[in-house]
């Protein structure tokens, strides 16, 4: 070899480092093996996975948890069609990813080759943006696009597909291309009347309510949301993604609004006369059926997408840009309004229906999570699957940051959990990261335990288990007359002897009184993960709750006191 | 239901393969279905203009413009609905024609400036050109003398003066 020439999949690799790339997730594969074996003596660290799912998680749990993109490789074929779940996920929640994946030699693409998939094709709805090498001198600024597609504006991910013949080919790295971007880079910025408009709404609002979105935690906004909240007197609502933007443990915080959100956000949605949504997209978990949302308040929306405005909501006011230099112009601009009755009736609010649950008796999943997530302490990790628990730990789960809470919400991808924990614990080797999963979930892609187990990361794994996929259950037992169809998990394995094979540390917990200690001993055991089984009262359901169709005052709080009795009241 | 109505939308794209997937894929998604489609590439080849007839309604067209904007490869869509520009398109028409019809085509093609392609024994040849309500003229005019194939190209569009084309 020359001494100045480079495979080209060096090169890729090589840019992924100087961007300050330092893990590759994925697992190799015939078409994918030149890029592994750029990888041999690379300072980049492979994480060997167990199923391409997984890594793409893994890479997203990443990205959430540091604000860096998480980067995949994998190869051709249903290595690269695995791993759209977890693009798809990225893309619906924004999470900046790059994925490469291996390909047929070039003259082989397009002729049914051995572990040939048209990725690039089948990629196309799902990203943000996709490219196949065709020309191995384009690598290096291939990666250097993708990586700014991913992270530039709202970000997203970014797949690269790579003939095998392109990835070891030589080429001469001295040789750079120049980014060549004609469509793709114009940010907006905040116009000095969205902003004027804006303060001008704010000011005269009576009974304005935040809600907090993904936006707000991508732009690194949370310091300005706060002064915005405190300045005004503004109550926030934060998104099932927005969680942490605004500290849970703040006096203005309502937690979650929508579908499973606290009574008191909900009421103060209903109730407002202004909603200012900042980073948030008016998700139909949220707003339900648009026309019927919140009528009589006026609407604010703050974003960096302008596909986003207007989408659901139309919005009296829009606020391009992003978030935090918007926050930081409008500011100044402001005058606090009266808002000093509205705060007093939200507090009532607060007082009257908080989110309870009971501690005697059967174990609650609701009683496991706020006590892990207490033990842990406001600085952990939490990450889940999707579910009934997801919604628990959104309930009692205390985040303080926006980096801290990592959870599928768009996309709504069980199997989320597990992989995206082992991402952001590698992110942040120092933090506490623990994981809360449904037993349904977990199954999905616990062979990661594997992955978990080798790279010795000290991850805490709850399985909230009720031998039920317990959402589903929920909704057939209250809107379809209890007939139970394909929920019942019977012959799920015993958790602790599953992790037992895979040498981590198990826990059961079934008593309500076994759970401080059990935790106790959880959160002292240093040696790798260890899983936490809770088996949980079977037939609980997750209130409050806004049957579909239904506007958010027409929530049911709490569960109905005789059984099946929703659909009558 | 909202109504539908029938948009111009011009797009300066990259000159790559797969960007038409990924703006029909768009089209797709919003259900707007695509009348007539023009891709060929622009002044300079790195790049490529579309101009795509297609019918839905307005609110929905609003959206689907942004989200064909934020497509990396798209340079720039907009609609043209309400713009006075200039259209063109060009149709071939086969007529079944015996010879004692003839003339009587004839004519009526020269009224609307149709070039005569083709002539046999059973069929004559038209080619029209002009904005999409003089080829839908024409073809109502030779309905009566059965159309035995039509070929349109699709509307292409050009904004006046020296103002640019969006």
């Amino acid at each position: 070899m020359p001494a100045n020439m480079k495979t080209s999949a060096e090169v890729m690799l090589d840019v992924l480092y100087e961007n300050g790339v330092r893990h590759v997730f994925g697992i190799p594969g015939g078409n994918s093996i030149p890029i592994y074996d750029a990888l041999t003596n690379h300072p980049l660290n492979l994480i060997l996975t167990r199923h391409e799912q997984g890594a793409v998680h893994m890479a997203d749990g990443y990205a959430r948890a540091s604000g860096k993109p998480g980067v995949v490789c994998v190869t051709s074929g249903p290595g690269a069609t695995n791993t759209l779940t977890g693009i798809l996920t990225a893309m619906m929640d924004s999470v900046p990813i790059i994925v490469i994946t291996g390909q047929a030699v070039t003259p082989n693409i397009g002729l049914d080759a051995f572990q040939e998939a048209d990725i690039l094709g089948m990629s196309f709805p799902a990203v943000k943006h996709s490219y196949m090498i065709t020309d191995p001198q384009d690598a290096g600024r291939i990666v250097r696009e993708a990586l700014h597609i991913a992270t530039s504006g709202r970000p997203g991910p970014v797949l690269i597909d790579v003939p095998k013949d392109i990835s070891a080919a030589l080429i001469d790295p001295s040789v750079e291309k120049k980014r060549n971007l004609p469509g793709f880079g114009d940010i907006p910025t905040a116009s000095e009347e969205s902003l004027e408009e804006a303060a001008a709404l704010m000011k005269r609002a009576t009974r304005p309510v935040i809600m907090a979105g993904h936006g707000v935690i991508l732009s690194n906004a949370a310091e300005e949301l706060t002064a915005l909240a405190e300045k005004m007197a503004i109550p926030v609502t934060t998104t099932l993604l927005g969680k942490g933007s605004f500290p849970d443990t703040h006096e203005l915080c309502l937690g979650m609004p929508g579908m499973h959100g606290t009574a008191y956000a909900n009421k103060a949605l209903s109730g407002s006369d202004l909603i200012i949504c900042i980073g948030g997209r008016w998700d139909d978990r949220i707003t339900g059926i648009p026309e019927k949302f919140c009528p009589h308040a006026r609407k604010i929306h703050f974003d960096i997408d302008p596909v986003e405005i207007g989408k659901i909501i139309p919005v009296e006011c829009a606020v391009l840009g992003d978030a935090k230099a918007s926050l930081t112009k409008l500011l100044p601009m402001l005058e606090a309004g009266d808002t000093s009755r509205w705060l007093k009736q939200i507090d009532r609010w607060k007082h009257d229906y908080p989110l309870k649950y009971r501690k005697e008796g059967k174990l609650r999943a609701q009683h496991i999570i706020e006590e892990l997530a207490d033990m842990a302490g406001t600085e952990a990790i939490a990450t889940t699957d999707v579910g009934q628990h997801q919604m628990w730990a959104a309930h009692f789960v205390k985040s303080t940051k926006g980096c801290n809470w990592i959870t599928s919400g768009g996309a709504g991808t069980m199997g989320f959990g597990l992989p995206s924990a082992i991402g952001a614990q590698l992110a942040r080797p120092e933090a506490t990261v623990f994981s809360i999963v449904g037993d349904g979930s977990f199954q999905m892609t616990l062979c990661e335990l594997a992955t978990a187990a080798v790279n010795n990361l000290p991850i805490k794994v709850l399985i909230i288990n009720n031998r039920y996929l317990g959402m589903v259950r929920q909704w057939q037992h209250l809107f379809f007359e209890d007939r139970l169809t394909g929920v019942d998990l019977e012959g799920n394995p015993d958790f602790v002897k599953l992790a037992s094979a895979y040498g981590i540390k198990g826990f059961r917990v079934k008593r309500s009184s076994d759970v401080r200690k059990t935790l106790k001993a959880a959160m002292d055991w240093n040696k790798g993960p260890c899983l936490i089984e809770a088996v949980v009262e079977r037939h609980d359901n997750v209130f409050p709750m806004v049957p579909a169709g239904a506007t958010l005052d027409e929530m049911i709080i709490e569960a109905p006191r005789r059984k099946k009795s929703v659909e009558e009241d | 239901m909202e109504q539908s109505k029938k948009h111009t939308i011009s797009l300066n794209v990259s000159n790559k393969p797969g960007v038409l997937t990924r703006i029909a894929l768009v089209f797709a998604r919003r259900g707007f279905n695509i009348d007539s489609l023009v891709v060929s590439q622009g002044l300079t080849p790195e790049f490529s203009r579309m101009t795509i007839e297609a019918t839905g309604s307005d609110k929905t067209l609003h959206l689907m413009l942004t989200q064909l904007n934020r497509l990396v490869d798209v340079i720039h869509a907009v609609d043209h609905a309400a713009d006075d520009v200039i259209q063109r398109e060009l149709a071939l028409f086969k007529v079944n024609c015996t010879p004692d019809k003839r003339t009587e085509i004839l004519q009526i093609s020269d009224t609307f400036r149709g070039q005569t392609i083709d002539i046999g024994d059973d069929t004559i040849t038209v080619q029209i050109t002009g904005n999409s309500s003089k080829v839908d003229a024409f073809s109502k005019m030779m309905a009566p003398y059965g159309i035995s194939e039509l070929v349109r190209t699709g509307k292409v569009l050009m904004s006046r003066g020296s103002e640019a084309t969006a």
